[in-house]
């Protein structure tokens, strides 16, 4: 067996990384939930970070792209302060999803391709399911959920934000 | 408040003066999205307040005139949050932090019903004290949900106190893993993950092996759109899933197990991790399983939003690093799995089930259901329907029962009862078909439905309404398996790609006769040419749609006409003259003046100027607007 690089977490910037690495034990086959870890930490996967990782776990850098950018819950992109998750399982599509979608991405000046606002406030997503299908349409904001939605109602909310943060 | 008082209600009275008298707050992910918490939190102020002597643990014999406890979903989201006054059976619906005085004064100290917080049948207008009342939980029958909504999920004790881990506990100590599998086998119990394997038949190809180390996997990826089962049994009653995996590890011989949970779950993902711990705690996991001597441990690992993973062979990748990809079969996962090893993947419904059939035997699990299809089984029930949730009935319900009866009926957009407004059922989520109202007789089970072009899949029931065009309904979960296609399968990563733009072509009006028979023929050599379920059933919504609404399909690409009028491309608003009141309503809401006419006489749309918004439609209170 090859000898593992040695590793320090000397480096400033990747000792979080490092404590990550060093809890899931350094296996390649952990490597959903380190990057997992890793975006929970610096809310996406910076392109050196992943490079780290790949070393650490000696691995081939484009096997760890690979897998970070197979999995829809990984971000390579920053992404903004407040993130807004908009539902398109079935029966929230059903249940005029789209227009609520529209209506906040009209209001942020965002499109299907451009997801983040300049400011990094916020960024848009769609979601397949979140379970919540009683409550349809439904629209997340920073993990907090809201049911039976409505273009005006999702546009008051993002309102309600922009104005906290404003003050 | 004495406890005398509350002594009185309490049939059972005898035990030391107290009672089980209990509150139970729902918490599952949809009450929660509606304030339970925050009532939570106002209740045990209030009680307290009241000078009522309260406990939220659980005690088997009860130590307090009060037990608060929270539950996991009831499956009865959207009238949330739900509490249940115990042992009266007082359901209360959208319970606010406001109404939770006028709980406790009236009904905890008074024994007063609060008539305006019941649940009113919107088909009678009765106002309904409990769940015995409700026509949505009257005609089900609930087995793997009958704990969910009572018990507290992050409780081991209260489970174990309604007979949990005994058949675990069974299964270990005094039962060989030949006899396990024989039983599971002799309940013909299928799993209820989507493709209705029979799971005794799955652990006997696994419990044969010769391997020092076998794997049990519970499937708990839930990625159908539309579907929230698993979430909800995870979410109300965690140990009964663990439990089974523990049967399971016993049945083939496996000491390691892990649990496979969505990340867009984290309700479900936090009550899991709780079990495991709490079941490490009792000894149940870990070095010596319940004092047998062997190991058995257990996992909980969270996929990362790949719906392609709910493959079996996929997840195995997905768990080992690396990226979710299906691969040909055989060899199967229980000869081959998880690091080559012999794996078992089972669904969370299907070993919630496990549980019940080692406790009360095979026989009695055969009673219900029918002959091929025995058991129970959960469907999401959602759309356009009064009564949107989760239902468990025998395999052999029909499908006007599920829908008409537990579902109260199709709404219209604005959620009133349309008696004659059932246009269709999407059943299985992206991989299922359609069926309409000449199924409505139909009784739900795998080999029925799989005979009229559909299948149980994991249980997503969506139903849809007359305004429902179903060309874009194949267009939406067309685009869904089209992103979700790993991308391994030419047939289904560029196949799905072309079927989504020829349905988009339909769509804006673009398509010929010839786009319809080159969808179908792709539609089919998709189905032939990909490896896994995924690609498989990928244009099982076109087929389906094509099947039974073919004449949509024709409207939209020889006449330029959507139907329903909801693909914008094609729609030509006008407003008929003879139910214009000339109210001038829609002119001033249109946002691009293409509206006009005189006051008190029928208005007229310039299509010329038009933009097929829509919002002339949404304004009008005649319904005078067509067409859009």
């Amino acid at each position: 067996m090859r000898q593992l690089p040695k590793i320090d977490g000397n480096g400033r910037k990747f000792v979080k990384v490092f404590t990550i690495l060093e809890k899931h034990g350094r296996k390649s086959s952990r490597l959903v939930p380190i990057l997992q870890a890793v975006q929970e930490e610096y809310r996406y996967l910076p392109e050196e970070v992943l490079t780290y990782v790949a070393t650490a776990l000696d691995v081939s850098p484009a096997r760890v792209f690979g897998v970070a950018t197979f999995y829809s819950h990984f971000a390579i992109t920053p992404k903004g302060k407040h993130i807004i998750r908009f539902c398109d399982g079935t029966a929230c599509h059903v249940k005029d999803s789209v227009p609520i979608l529209e209506a906040v991405r009209k209001q942020l000046k965002l499109d299907g391709k451009k997801n983040t606002t300049d400011d990094m406030l916020f960024t848009v997503e769609t979601v397949a399911c979140l379970g919540a299908c009683g409550l349809a349409p439904v629209m997340v904001v920073d993990e907090q959920v809201h049911g039976q939605m409505t273009p005006a109602a999702g546009v008051k909310l993002v309102e309600e934000i922009i104005a906290k943060e404003q003050s | 408040m004495s406890a005398n008082v509350l002594n009185i209600m309490d049939p059972a009275a005898g035990n030391g003066g107290k009672t089980h008298r209990r509150v139970v707050v729902c918490a599952g992910t949809g009450c929660m999205a509606n304030g339970s918490t925050e009532v939570i939190a106002a209740f045990e102020q209030q009680i307290k307040a009241a000078g009522i002597d309260v406990t939220t643990e659980f005690k088997p014999e009860p130590t307090h005139d009060l037990r608060l406890n929270k539950s996991g979903c009831q499956g009865f989201c959207q009238m949330g949050p739900l509490v249940t006054i115990l042992p009266e059976e007082i359901l209360y619906t959208k319970v606010k932090v406001a109404d939770v005085a006028e709980i406790v004064t009236q009904t905890l100290m008074n024994h007063q019903v609060v008539d305006r917080l019941l649940y009113v049948d919107p088909g009678t207008k009765k106002h309904c004290k409990g769940t015995h009342d409700i026509p949505f939980y009257q005609r089900q029958q609930r087995y793997v949900l009958s704990e969910c909504g009572t018990i507290d999920p992050e409780d081991i004790h209260e489970y174990m106190h309604h007979g949990g881990y005994v058949a675990a506990k069974k299964a270990i100590l005094h039962l060989t893993p030949e006899q396990i599998v024989q039983e599971i086998t002799k309940s013909g119990l299928r799993g209820r993950g989507g493709g209705g394997f029979p799971t005794g038949r799955k652990w006997e190809a696994a419990r044969i092996q010769k391997s020092a180390k076998k794997y049990v996997i519970c499937n708990a990826d839930e990625g159908d759109p539309g579907a929230f089962m698993n979430r909800s049994v995870m979410e109300g009653n965690p140990h009964s899933v663990l439990e089974g995996l523990m049967i399971a590890a016993r049945a083939i011989g496996a000491d390691e197990t892990l649990i496979y949970v969505r990340t867009e779950y984290p309700l479900a993902v936090a009550r899991m991790r709780r079990a495991v711990e709490d079941a490490r705690k009792m000894g149940f996991l870990g070095s010596n399983s319940f004092g047998s001597g062997h190991p058995l441990n257990c996992e909980v690992m969270e996929g990362a939003g790949a719906f392609v993973c709910g493959e079996e062979t996929a997840m195995i990748a997905s768990i080992e690093g690396q990226r979710g990809m299906p691969r040909p079969k055989p060899p199967f996962p229980a000869q081959s799995g998880l690091w080559g090893k012999p794996t078992i993947i089972n669904n969370v419904e299907t070993l919630a089930h496990v549980v019940r059939i080692i406790n009360q035997g095979a026989d009695t699990f055969r009673k219900l259901g029918s002959t091929a299809s025995p058991g129970t089984k959960t469907f999401a029930l959602t759309g356009h329907v009064a009564n949107t949730g989760l239902v468990e009935v025998p395999f052999g319900t029909t499908l006007r029962d599920v829908v008409i009866n537990i579902g109260g009926g199709i709404t219209d957009r604005h959620g009133k009862v349309k008696p004659n407004g059932f246009k269709a059922v999407q059943i299985g989520g992206p991989s299922g078909g359609c069926l309409t109202a000449a199924h409505l007789d139909l009784p739900l089970d795998y080999d029925s439905l799989r005979s009229v072009g559909a299948m149980v899949g994991s249980g997503g029931l969506v139903a849809m309404n007359e305004k429902t065009c179903m060309v874009a309904i194949a267009r939406f979960f067309m685009d869904f398996t089209q992103r979700e296609s790993c991308g391994k399968c030419v047939l289904c990563r560029e196949g799905t790609r072309q079927l989504l733009s020829m349905l988009d072509d339909i769509i804006a009006g673009r398509a010929t006769g010839e786009t319809l028979v080159l969808m179908e023929k792709l539609a089919l050599a998709v189905q032939k040419g990909s490896l896994c379920g995924l690609g498989k059933t990928a244009p099982n919504p076109v087929l389906s749609t094509l099947r039974y609404f073919r004449h949509e399909y024709d409207e939209h690409v020889f006449h330029k006409h959507c139907p329903t009028g909801q693909c914008k491309a094609l729609a030509k608003p006008s407003i008929d003259a003879a139910k214009c009141k000339g109210c001038g309503a829609c002119a001033r809401k249109c946002p691009v003046g293409a509206i006009s006419g005189e006051r008190k006489k029928p208005h007229a749309i310039d299509p010329s100027k038009c933009i097929v918004c829509g919002s002339c439609a949404d304004t009008c209170k005649f319904d005078a607007v067509v067409g859009v």
